[in-house]
């Protein structure tokens, strides 16, 4: 499931939403804030969605991004949902645990581990 | 070539601070938008490619100097397009220096609270800042603010 000029790639597995990104880099906001847009429809379209963002194409990211994460992972609480990240490569964990947002999401090794946490 | 306001002026006890001499660095000016706000990092990471910087090296400058023209076209030029932003930089086998000034009224950066103290956590904005800092070697406002100047070392090759 993904549009010409979709941001993201959504493989729905038993009653999960996996998500994987299209682009290597999430950096600049105009595509960031299309991206949060697609991930918040998403999320609406499922209440209660239980969403997984899978990182494994994902080399690059800035605090914009991290920034709509925040912002859907409480979208998705408000709708009863629950939002885990997995495949977050070391580069980009440590930006996770430099603004120490390890700790705020729920962060998973690979898809299986977090698939299994729901 | 800008003129250093007094109270920013580089410390000459800083070991990097008599080297400095910014009258030869490539400068781009963009007009103040975030679509053109993308436009000088190609040409800076290609000259710090020509270096041979190390992958890490790379992902640092490209993540700090996308966070420092963010906040320049956001926070620094308030949104404003009739406002344009200067990027001058200068590579060199040491050291990658890259300084973002904006048009804006300036700020205070000791106001910026830290974004990881428990009531802030949750907020999505102000890390911009801390990120520039936690991967940079020297991240300094200079011209009230207005100027923010980033500066990564070259990493010495690990010796066995």
């Amino acid at each position: 499931m993904a549009t010409a000029d979709s941001h993201i790639t959504v493989v729905q597995n038993e009653d999960v939403f996996v998500v994987e990104f299209c682009d290597r880099k999430i950096l600049d906001e105009l595509s960031i804030n299309e991206l949060g847009g697609e991930l918040q429809t998403l999320a609406d379209t499922h209440k209660p969605i239980r969403l997984l963002l899978n990182f494994s194409n994902v080399e690059h990211l800035s605090s914009a991004a991290l920034g709509m994460l925040i912002t859907l992972d409480k979208h998705v609480k408000e709708g009863k949902g629950k939002l885990k990240l997995s495949n977050i490569n070391p580069q980009i964990y440590e930006v996770f645990k430099i603004t120490r947002l390890n700790k705020l999401f729920d962060i998973h090794e690979d898809t299986a581990e977090a698939q299994a946490a729901f | 070539m800008m003129r250093l306001d007094p109270m920013t002026r580089p410390d000459p006890k800083n070991e990097d601070a008599h080297r400095e001499n910014e009258d030869d660095y490539r400068e781009i000016r963009v007009k103040s938008t975030l679509k053109d706000a993308k436009t000088p990092e190609k040409q800076i990471l290609n000259d710090i490619k020509c270096c041979q910087y190390c992958k890490e090296s790379m992902f640092a400058i490209k993540l700090a100097l996308e966070e420092a023209m963010t906040n320049a076209v956001k926070h620094g030029n308030q949104n404003d397009d009739s406002k344009s932003i200067t990027v001058r930089y200068h590579v060199s086998d040491e050291r990658v220096v890259i300084i973002v000034r904006d048009d804006g009224p300036g700020f205070q950066p000791e106001d910026i609270p830290d974004p990881t103290h428990p009531e802030r956590i949750s907020l999505p904005n102000g890390r911009g800042i801390m990120l520039m800092k936690a991967y940079m070697d020297e991240v300094r406002y200079r011209a009230k603010g207005r100027e923010v100047y980033l500066m990564k070392r070259k990493p010495k090759p690990k010796q066995d």
